[in-house]
């Protein structure tokens, strides 16, 4: 506890404190989510009636790119590595994360790669216009020459996240107080241990995936090229064994998060600990095998069709031994709603209907019907947004008090929480109906059928953008103005080695070890 | 409009707490919340399918849900509940992972079915070849001699609402794919640039059109009409605006639209030998140029460069015939601008050239003819 942070903007540059470099991926993340909320606006307008009113189909198609990539990799990616950050040590009793110079280098390797992908947009021949899926030939022969930006964005961030998972899993495996065995450790330590291990091993394969596009486009090689016998399939193959994963990278983490706040507001233990960390196991090795659920329609043949149908409904086990879990943690407990609670409830429902789509997609005879429509639209956010998103708003509130020492006002986050909860209903439930009524997705225009519920979507997405102000405010005005909380504790429920510390975090917290007490393990 | 707008927010607001009842709901005649039943021989299946799997998410999601509120509103701390302690039951464990089990056992079994059913494209009595471009489709009658392109019949003045926009805006195309009644139909799909997909939501078939694979499904269809759907695979700045029509008729019918169409190409052969003069080849390079070119190098030649480069101020209509055939019938590698060789006939080609070469200010006086295009063809 010798010294404190530094002064000025160098504290920020040059800091290997994990507080702080949780706080920048967070305050970073927000600033992505704003950006790739504000292409979403454009989309959503440009939707609200038939006909092209704002923009061009070619300009949509750039949105719809930077949307989908800004979102994923941007926002809810650094978010939860900037939650990893912040709560990874603290939760295991550990002074820091265990690479400390490497964990500043991978926060700053992002703002460049995303700079230079925004700046896409200004280039001759436009941004990225592809879709966040890239498929080739579009996204090499036909691609703007901005592609080659992207691909260079892509390879940074990248090694961006295997720097933030090697550094998170040197630090859960070695730097865990005595007497915190593997299975005493906090659930949303172990859901990002097993993240990490996913994205070492998929991050690679993306990698590889733009490497040979780039190959393609500037050096004459023909992987992905049919007239020079490569195979665009094999880019989607490629794509997915990266894409699948990195869908439970984004939601595993989510779940761990769910799975501290709803035992605190319901004041009884986590229902099913093992069973929790032995479901999310099994979600991440049956990650790896399902890819080719994307590609019911390119025509494989019919064995693999099957097989990857039957592998894709079993995720539904490990998913639903989740829901359950989390279900009978909450009865007979003594809940109460406060915001981050609110948030969890919400998204236990909300994820539960995307799993639900999700099941319906695996089946491939349907899915030939939901491809490629509205309907997956509305399944991906009710898991992403509804998921990932809410989720890291409640972890905002939850542990607010404990990283600045303030209270959030109560009301206000209640109304950001109904405002963000019916906003983003009105905008993703009607996309089910467009979907089963013949809306292809990625349409600049549509036919006059769709008009309705478009509209209908476009007013919850307003409203939605809009809610996501308040959370800005929220935490600004508790920042500057909250309550002080005097005590370590905040909520009455908790548990955990995070909330032994004074509120605000000192800038170093266990420099000594801290004494476990067995009778509280997670 | 804002009142509409208003008028729809406050009906989904009300529709909300009752999604499931919202069918009963009048909203306005179009409005649409479930898959069609179809009109194919499996399609029916497909919807029996999926609305097997809804209900099975709804019985389940009613008991999650149900004993979620339950908890939320008996075991609240504020009705002064307290916590029980407990956090474990091997026994209830085992039970909710086996059950899916069988659930999902009982959802793959009908799917399965359904699935090899829909791969048995074998016995079929029509071939049809689908290929997709950007962004049209081109369908080829194997066998028949029968081959034509199938594009967008909605205007330019509809999309930017300069006109009010007809009931089947953009689902509607200048030549639909027709295909006879009751009769088992295979498509083998392909693609000349990009990866498209063709989908039909009444037939329950979507299928890739992959450049360099030949992917194919098939359809048998019960009921005549008129059925439209969507390129569903992202493809481009036009993928919105090349939809699939597709006309089944009785099987009489279908034959005289066949043998009209035999004809057509064997008038157009005998065409092939035609002098064209300047006017004959404007009006028709004109039709082809609207039809063809005019979604990237604008109808007034201007394109929207530098996506799209100007044809008024480009070298290419001036300068020698030899080269404008050229970029037409090859395209440009590795742009959009693709080879329209295999896609327009003789005839087409040498009038659209001709008109490019004399259009807008534009005065070469050069009347190119089919014969030429021909020769420059046998002569690569
Ligand atoms: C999908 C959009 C698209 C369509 C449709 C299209 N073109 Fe093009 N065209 C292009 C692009 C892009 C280029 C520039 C290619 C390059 O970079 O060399 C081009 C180039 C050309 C050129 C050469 C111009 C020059 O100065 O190099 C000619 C001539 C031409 N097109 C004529 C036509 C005609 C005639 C048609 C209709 C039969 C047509 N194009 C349809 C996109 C299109
Ligand atoms: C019960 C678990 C789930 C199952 C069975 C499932 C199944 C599927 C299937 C079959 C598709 C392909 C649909 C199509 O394109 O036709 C799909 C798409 C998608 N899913 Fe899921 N899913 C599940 C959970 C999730 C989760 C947890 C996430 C992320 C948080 C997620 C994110 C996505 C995304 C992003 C897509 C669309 C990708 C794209 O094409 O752009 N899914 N899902
Ligand atoms: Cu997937
Ligand atoms: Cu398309």
């Amino acid at each position: 506890m010798a010294h404190g942070p530094a002064k000025g903007l160098s504290r920020w540059i040059f800091t290997t404190n994990h507080k702080d470099i949780g706080t920048l991926y967070l305050w970073f993340s927000f600033a992505m989510f704003i950006l790739g909320g504000f292409f979403a606006m454009v989309i959503r307008a440009e939707l609200f009636e038939p006909g092209m009113q704002l923009v061009r189909p070619e300009f949509f198609n750039q949105m719809t790119t930077l949307h989908g990539l800004v979102m994923v990799f941007g926002a809810i990616m650094p978010s939860f590595v900037g939650l990893a950050n912040w709560m990874i040590p603290m939760m295991i009793g550990a002074p820091d994360m265990a690479l400390p110079r490497m964990n500043n280098l991978s926060f700053w390797i992002l703002p460049p790669a995303f700079l230079m992908l925004a700046s896409t947009l200004f280039m001759e021949g436009g941004a990225p216009n592809f879709g966040w899926t890239f498929y080739a030939p579009l996204s090499t022969t036909y691609a703007p020459d901005s592609v080659n930006y992207f691909i260079f964005a892509i390879h940074i961030m990248g090694a961006s996240s295997i720097m933030g998972s090697i550094n998170i899993i040197a630090t859960v495996l070695n730097m865990r107080a005595p007497g915190m065995t593997m299975m005493k450790m906090p659930l949303f330590v172990w859901t990002w241990l097993i993240t990490a291990f996913l994205l070492i091993a998929v991050m690679p394969v993306l990698a590889g995936a733009v490497t040979m596009m780039l190959m393609d486009i500037n050096f004459g090689t023909s992987f992905f090229d049919a007239a020079g016998g490569g195979d665009p399939v094999l880019f989607q193959h490629i794509f997915w064994f990266f894409g699948h994963p990195e869908v439970y990278i984004i939601i595993l983490p989510a779940f761990g998060v769910i799975s501290e706040i709803i035992p605190t507001f319901s004041r009884k233990p986590l229902f099913g600990y093992s069973s929790m960390v032995y479901a999310t196991s099994a979600i991440a090795f049956l990650s790896f095998i399902v890819w080719a659920h994307h590609m019911f329609t390119v025509g494989m043949p019919i064995a693999g069709e099957l097989y990857f149908m039957y592998a894709t409904m079993l995720i539904a086990v490990p998913t639903g031994v989740k829901v359950f879990n989390w279900i009978s943690t909450m009865f007979r407990g003594a809940i109460s709603f406060e915001t981050p609670m609110l948030f969890a409830i919400a998204f236990v429902i909300l994820f539960t209907l995307g799993g639900f789509t999700g099941l319906m997609l695996s089946i491939a005879p349907s899915d030939i019907q939901y491809h490629d429509t509205y309907f997956v639209v509305a399944h991906f956010h009710y898991v992403m947004v509804a998921g990932a998103v809410f989720s890291m708003s409640a972890a905002v509130y939850y542990w607010l008090p404990k990283w600045c020492g303030r209270m959030y006002s109560e009301g206000m986050g209640k109304l950001h929480f109904w405002v963000s909860f019916i906003g983003f209903n009105i905008t993703f439930f009607p996309q089910h109906f467009l979907g089963l009524g013949g809306m292809p997705r990625r349409y600049a225009d549509y036919a006059l059928q769709f008009a309705d519920w478009n509209m209908v979507s476009s007013i919850g997405a307003f409203i939605y953008g809009a809610s996501q102000i308040l959370f800005l405010y929220n935490v600004i005005a508790t920042i500057v103005a909250g309550k002080k909380v005097e005590d370590a504790k905040t909520w009455d429920g908790a548990n955990g080695l995070e909330w032994t510390v004074p509120s605000p975090a000192p800038y170093h917290t266990f420099s000594t070890p801290p004494q476990l007490d067995n009778a509280k393990a997670h | 409009m804002l009142r509409k707008a208003l008028r729809l927010f406050s009906m989904t607001l009300l529709a909300l707490p009752t999604l499931l009842l919202a069918q009963e709901e009048e909203v306005t005649q179009t409005t649409i919340l479930n898959m069609p039943e179809g009109v194919s021989t499996v399609s029916q299946q497909v919807y029996g399918l999926h609305m097997l799997i809804f209900w099975v998410c709804v019985v389940i999601g009613v008991g999650v849900f149900g004993v979620m509120l339950w908890a939320m509103y008996f075991h609240r701390q504020s009705k002064g509940h307290k916590a029980e302690n407990w956090h474990e039951s091997v026994k209830v464990e085992i039970a909710w992972t086996v059950i899916p089990f069988f659930i999902l056992a009982a959802m793959a079994w009908p799917a399965t079915k359904v699935l090899i059913e829909l791969y048995d494209t074998s016995e079929a009595e029509i071939d049809i070849r689908v290929t997709g471009s950007q962004w049209k489709w081109q369908y080829e009658y194997l066998g028949e001699d029968v081959r034509f392109l199938s594009q967008l019949a909605t205007s330019q003045d509809h999309i930017y609402n300069l006109d009010d926009k007809g009931e089947f805006y953009l689902q509607e195309v200048d030549n639909p794919l027709v295909v006879p009644v009751n009769t088992k139909v295979r498509l083998l799909l392909n693609a000349t640039d990009v990866i498209h997909s063709f989908w039909v939501p009444d037939f329950a078939i979507k299928k890739d059109a992959i450049p360099g694979y030949t992917t194919e499904t098939w359809f048998e269809i019960t009921e005549t009409g008129i059925y439209r759907g969507a390129c569903t695979e992202l493809c481009g700045q036009g993928h919105a605006f090349m939809p699939v029509v597709v006309h089944v008729m009785e099987q009489d019918d279908y034959q005289f639209w066949l043998a009209e169409k035999k004809q057509e190409a064997a008038q157009l052969a005998a065409m092939m030998e035609n002098v064209f003069t300047l006017e004959e080849h404007m009006a028709r390079g004109e039709q082809v140029y609207t039809a063809s070119c005019s979604v990237c190098h604008q109808l007034n030649g201007q394109g929207i460069p530098p996506a799209f480069p100007s044809l008024v101020d480009s070298a290419i209509p001036t300068g020698p015939i030899e080269e404008h055939l050229n970029v037409l019938v090859n395209g440009r590698q590795g742009t959009v601008m693709q080879a329209f060789g295999p896609l327009l006939n003789e005839i087409d080609l040498s009038a659209v050239i001709t008109y490019t070469r004399n259009a807008w200010g534009i005065e070469t006086g050069d009347v190119v003819q089919p014969i030429d295009v021909y020769n420059y063809k046998q002569g690569q």
